[in-house]
Order: C-alpha cells, then structure tokens, then sequence
C-alpha cells in the first residue's frame, strides 16, 4: 500500500476510534464504487480470492444484503451463518464460533451482535479484518458513513452543517455512530427525543440537546430520524405511539414551519405514520433511498481499505470494471 | 508450651492505638506480651521482625468461596490459601453457593470444611431468605447455632421491606448483623455498569447511582425504625456514603464496607469492554471514588471488603453483556491500598491496618482485628518497602480475574501467622 492517506487498521470496530482524516477518506474511496453500482456490470475483482464470512447474530435485512452486495461486487466469496439455525443457537460461545472461522482461513468477518462492544471482543482475538455491523446500542459504522456521505453529496459540506438526529437516541448505535463521525468531521450535531430516550450524558459528546422536535427543525439543516422500536412503548419509555408521533414525529405540518428546506434522512426501517409520516417519507425532502444506494458504496470502500486497497487505487479499481 | 518470639518489628496494633518498635510473644497459639525488649520463653524459637511491620491479621467481611456448587470458580481450600497469601487470617464467607447456604446443616459444612482447609478461618454467612428468594426467613437461630454470624442474600436486595424490617427485626433475638446489598432492584435491573457519559458511549445499559441510594436510604429507615444492626455491603456512591454519614450522627447501627476497586478505580476503566471491570456494584465516577476514600478515612465506612468473587475464564472472555459480575481481591486488597492510599496520603498506615483488621470485625462482631493477650495469634507480618508487580497468573486463588493484573505495588505480606501458626510465607 503506498500514499500518504492514512490506513484504517486491521479492523472498523466504529466511527470513534478513527480520525477525521481517516472517515475522509473512507468516503473519498466511495465515490468511485457509487459508479460501479450504476454500471451494467456490476463487478470489479479486488478481492478475487478472499473469503468473508457474514456472521448475524441479530437480525437483519438490509445491512446483511447490502454487504453480500459490496462483497460479491468486489468479487468476494462469501458464506452467510446467522443467529438460527447454526452452532450459535447451540451455546457455541462467540469466541469459539470465531476460532472456528479463523481455523477456516478466513480473511474478514462482518458482524452483527447484540451486545455492545462485540465487534472489538471479536477484534481483539481474530488475525482476520473485523467490521461492526452493529453491537448492541454502541455503534453502526457503516451505516453511520452512508448518512455522512448522502449528507455531503447533498450539501457539498459537512463543515458547520447542522444536522439532528430525533428519536430513540438511547438504544441506537445509529445514532452515536452519527454522532462520532459527524462531530469529527466539522457538523453540528443535535439530538432530540423524549427525555426518557435521551442518554445520561449525552450534551458530554459534544450534541446540542432539543426538548421539542419544533426547535430542532428551525435549528437544523437535516434531519436524521431514528426508527421507534414498538418494544419501547411496551417498556414505558413512551406512553403510547400516538402521542409520539404527534410530539415527536417528522410530519409535513412540521417541516413546512422549518425556515428552510430540510434534508431527511431515515436508517430504516420506517415505522409509517410513527416516527415519520408517509409524506414525508416519500416527499422531496427525502434521501431514504439514496442512502440505500449509499450504502452499497461505503461498504466496498470499507472492504476495499481493509483489504489493503490503497485510495488512490480506488478510482483505477473502477476502470478493471467488465475487464 | 511452644512460644515464638516475634523480634524487632514495628508492631501496630490500630485497636489500641499502638504504634511501637518492638516485640511480639506467642504462647500457645495466644498472643502472650506485647512490647520492647521481650525475652523469649524457655527454649522458645525466634522470629526477626526487623523492617517489618506486625500488625493484627485482615478480616474479611465478604468474600465469596464458592464452595459448594461452583468449585470450578473457588473451593473452600483454594479460598483460605488466598486468603493467607493476601494477609487475611479471618473472612466471612458469603452464602450463594449451590445450594444456598441457608440452613445448619449446610452451615456447618462451611465449617467444617474451613477447618480442614487450614488457612484463614471462615465465618460463613447464612441467607436472609430461604434460597435467597426473598420470600421467607431463613432460621436464623439454627444457623446461628451452627456457626454463622451473620445474615445476607448475598448480592441481591431483600426486594420486600416487609421482609428486610422482619429480618433487621428478628436477627436482635441472635445479636448478628444483617449483611445487605442496598440497591432498588427495578432501577437497576439490566444494567452492566454505571450509568453516565461511559455507559453512553460504550452503549451499554447503565445501573444509576441513584438506585443504591435508595436501597440504602430505605435499608437506613428500617435499621432505624428496629433498632436491628445493618451491616451495608460495598458501598459504590458518594450519595450512600453521605447517607451513612448522617445516619451514624443519628445514632443508627449501622456499619459500612468498601472495596479496593470502589475505592481505586472509576467507570473510564470500562472503555474497552474489559470484562475484569465489570462488577455489581459498578466502578463509579470520580466524584465517587473522592467521596468512598474520604469516608474510609473519617470513619463513615468502617472497613474494606474484597468481596471476592472469583470467575472461571471462561464465563469471563464473553461479549460483555454476558460476561458475570465480580473480580478477586483476596491477594492484592492490602498491597494496592498500601500504595495508592497511605503512599498517597489519603489514609495512614494504622489507618489502613484498621480497616482491615480491627473494623471489620467490630462490624461484624468477629473475634480478632486486635494484639490482646491471651486472644488467638493471628498476625500479619508486612514488608511495606517491597516492591513488587501483581501477576494474576501466579494467585492461589482458581479465580484469576483481577482488576488489577500487572499493577506495579509497594508494600506487600511476607507471612501470616493463624493461632500462632505460620500459614503463609513469601
């Protein structure tokens, strides 16, 4: 690997450990792959040879597809092992599950887990390159970067852009991983929920804390709204799903006092008619989908960079295309 | 009768307030004289103190033996043998073994067995509650006439306060200390470490400071209102020390423990998700850890506790979340306290000896803790100049979780001495 650029290190365990250069570039080497996405062949082979295991201890749709997508189209063999049905459903303990990976000859391993702090457990004790899919409430990396970057398509900027994120705050790793990368990056960060939803501490990270959603929406350039899980009614965090979307859900009523327009992003999967309104969902200030697209990009360039791409590379890795 | 003449040691007896260059007779397992220039006794043996100091052996009000049902964590054995290697001639021994020790028969073989082990002596605590289920009492003249001194659920809140008053209550009738772990256990259900700007961070479910200080509060209400002794485990938060605090000014019985973890180390230590920092109560913040020292030093918690808990490896290398509770303190409590609170000014020597001998066992109403003629000779000798490096690997303890592995210490037990009898030696 040659340049100056920074490497990233063996694994991306979240947004808080790296550096403001390091996010950059992480989202500088997206860009050529968000062409790749839009070709007719759909492939390039830097990682021709590599085996990547998916492991899903949680799970998920969306992200587990869109890093099957970024792997087989940097022309990765991959092998998906979910929480059921495999020897994790058994009591296999997540440190031997691992050993037996490694003794596979992997060379990445993607996972989801529920516990915070899995991610780095698995890091810590694999030669392999590790990449957080999601631990617990702590950190969702990749999805934190295709937020960051459909925000900067869509700005130009991240420097002094406001940008809120309204919800559930205390159970999402969405959230701090925004929070994390945004900050280092030159945003302004709010948050806004109900208090009961808003972790102790929070101000501490550096985020401008919203009573109310009507505040936050004159404040903010963007808006990052958090899926409300239907569990946390049951815990009494919100008395009722009613009167959360009428206080704290993102309706059309709502963005048409914003002085300006304002940018929404969701990380999905929508609650209609909950956290957001349909309309709104669907409307012009929407980049739901496009963080989707977004989303297949980052996660190649993380691969690509783990795998020892070099950025500047990036943009030739384009050019093999259909090769 | 054999004697033994403990020669040229700086001999602390905190009990009495004596601080003196001088000497230690044991005769028959007893300590005979205490002071300069003894002669040794007939054909007596001889011990040179000299650069030592002497002082009563530790007690400890809470640890967890593990025997029986989990002696892939601790045995009785393993457990004393640390327990001398740490310089603790005495440890009350918690009851939530399998099965729970909450009844005279299982009692008297935690006697029993500390008997046979040889090392320190085992005081074994019996439930409050049958099972620890918080339901009904245990029989607690039965098991007081079968050797416990005192009463605990052991790690869990006696939820109800009918039963926590019931227990404060009848436990009068036997003249032992109820034992508790003070915690609202709704609030702090889930949670795996403290709740605050780490837990945030890390995601993690946080336990808040403010349901130990309930569950102290409403413990400190009830002792009151009985007149029962309340004994409160491991206190974490400056707001229960403060409770306490007032609560002595008011004349309530109550008495306190603190752990050298609680008192050493905050929740910034969880940033990693290093399981060997997880423990119940949690690290706390700084503010908290200022608070814990200063009330040890002035008197409002009476002793330090390891509460022991030794952990199998494995149960320990799991994603945090499922990782258990707990960390071993038997063979590090003295050293890292000696060199990050007396070297540190914080606490005197004696003062600390105190904590360690002397108020634990007015605590808990346990013999020992003092250098009196004619009571057992259970002594520590401490080198407090030795520098030395804490190894996990090398503890007698099975438990090998310590918060404290590679540490770099000042001051450490070069033997222990259990009526008379050397039990341990560097």
């Amino acid at each position: 690997m040659s340049g100056t650029a920074p490497a990233l290190g063996k694994d991306l365990t979240g947004l808080e450990p790296l550096s403001a250069d390091q996010i950059r570039v992480i989202l500088d080497t997206a860009e050529p792959f968000k062409e790749i996405t839009g070709r007719r062949v759909k492939k390039v082979p830097v990682l021709r040879g590599k085996t990547i295991v998916n492991l899903f201890f949680e799970a998920s749709t969306r992200t587990r597809i869109s890093f099957e997508f970024a792997e087989k189209r940097l022309s990765a063999d991959t092998v998906n092992i979910g929480a059921v049905g495999s020897s994790v459903s058994k009591g296999e303990t997540l440190v031997d599950t691992a050993r037996n990976l490694e003794a596979m000859s992997i060379d990445m391993v993607v996972i989801r887990h529920w516990s915070a702090g899995a991610a780095a457990f698995l890091a810590a004790r694999i030669p392999s390159n590790v990449i957080n899919a999601g631990d617990g409430a702590h950190e969702h990396p990749t999805q934190g970067l295709l937020d960051i970057l459909t925000l900067r398509d869509h700005f130009g900027r991240l420097k002094g852009l406001r940008v809120c994120i309204v919800g559930d705050v205390l159970h999402s790793r969405v959230a701090r991983s925004n929070i994390y990368g945004l900050v280092k990056l030159g945003a302004e960060v709010g948050v806004c929920g109900p208090r009961t939803l808003l972790p102790a501490g929070i101000e501490e990270l550096g985020v401008r804390v919203f009573g109310r959603v009507e505040g936050a929406v004159e404040w903010a350039d963007a808006i990052n709204v958090l899926r409300l899980q239907l569990e946390r009614m049951q815990d009494g965090f919100v008395p009722s799903l009613r009167e959360y979307n009428r206080v704290f859900g993102i309706t059309r009523e709502l963005l048409e006092q914003a002085p300006g327009q304002l940018l929404i992003l969701h990380p999905g999967p929508m609650n209609r008619g909950v956290e957001i309104d349909s309309d709104v969902a669907d409307g012009p200030h929407s980049v739901i989908l496009q963080q989707v697209t977004n989303g297949v990009a980052v996660r190649m360039a993380v691969l690509y960079l783990l795998a020892g791409g070099a950025p500047h590379l990036a943009e030739a890795a384009r050019d093999w295309a259909g090769a | 009768m054999s004697s033994l003449l403990i020669r040229g040691g700086r001999v602390i007896d905190p009990a009495a307030g004596a601080d003196l260059e001088g000497d230690v007779l044991v005769a028959g397992g007893r300590i005979g004289e205490v002071g300069p220039g003894l002669a040794a006794e007939g054909a007596g043996a001889a011990l040179d103190a000299g650069g030592l100091v002497v002082a009563p052996g530790f007690v400890d009000p809470h640890a967890h033996l593990c025997e029986p049902g989990w002696e892939h964590r601790e045995t009785i054995r393993s457990g004393v043998r640390a327990a001398v290697a740490g310089g603790y001639t005495a440890v009350c021994s918690m009851p939530d073994t399998d099965p729970v020790v909450d009844d005279p028969a299982s009692v008297g073989f935690i006697v029993a067995e500390g008997r046979r082990a040889g090392g320190a002596r085992v005081f074994p605590a019996a439930a409050v509650s049958a099972g620890r289920k918080g339901e009904q009492l245990t029989e607690f003249g039965e098991v007081v006439d079968a050797g416990a001194v005192a009463v605990t659920d052991a790690g869990r809140t006696v939820e109800s306060s009918t039963l926590m008053r019931l227990a404060l209550e009848y436990a009068q009738s036997f003249d032992i200390p109820v034992l508790a772990h003070c915690e609202d256990a709704d609030l702090a259900r889930g949670g795996v470490m403290h709740e605050g700007v780490v837990s945030t961070r890390l995601g993690l479910r946080g336990r808040p400071a403010v349901a130990e200080e309930i569950g102290v509060a409403r413990d400190l209400a009830l002792a009151e209102a009985t007149g029962g002794r309340l004994h409160i485990q491991r206190v974490s938060t400056a707001a229960a020390a403060g409770l306490i605090r007032r609560a002595r000014e008011r004349g309530v019985r109550v008495t306190a423990e603190v752990t050298p973890h609680h008192l050493l180390l905050t929740h910034d230590r969880l940033t990693g998700y290093g399981s060997e920092y997880k423990v119940n109560p949690p690290l706390r913040s700084a503010a908290d850890v200022r608070a814990l020292q200063a009330a040890l030093a002035d008197g409002t918690i009476d002793c330090v506790a390891t509460d022991h808990a030794p952990r199998h490896y494995d149960e320990k290398e799991q994603a945090f979340d499922d990782a258990p509770f707990g960390v071993v303190g038997l063979e590090t409590a003295f050293a890292v306290l000696h060199t990050r609170l007396v070297l540190a000014g914080v606490l005197t020597l004696a003062g600390l000896l105190e904590r360690m001998s002397a108020g634990p066992a007015r605590a808990l109403g346990l013999p020992g803790g003092a250098l009196e003629p004619g009571q057992p000779a259970d002594l520590v000798l401490i080198d407090p100049a030795m520098e030395w490096k804490i190894d996990a690997g090398s503890f007698l303890s099975r438990g090998r979780n310590t918060a404290f592995d590679g540490a770099e210490v000042t001051g450490g037990v070069v033997r222990t001495l259990v009526g008379g009898e050397t039990v341990w030696r560097l």
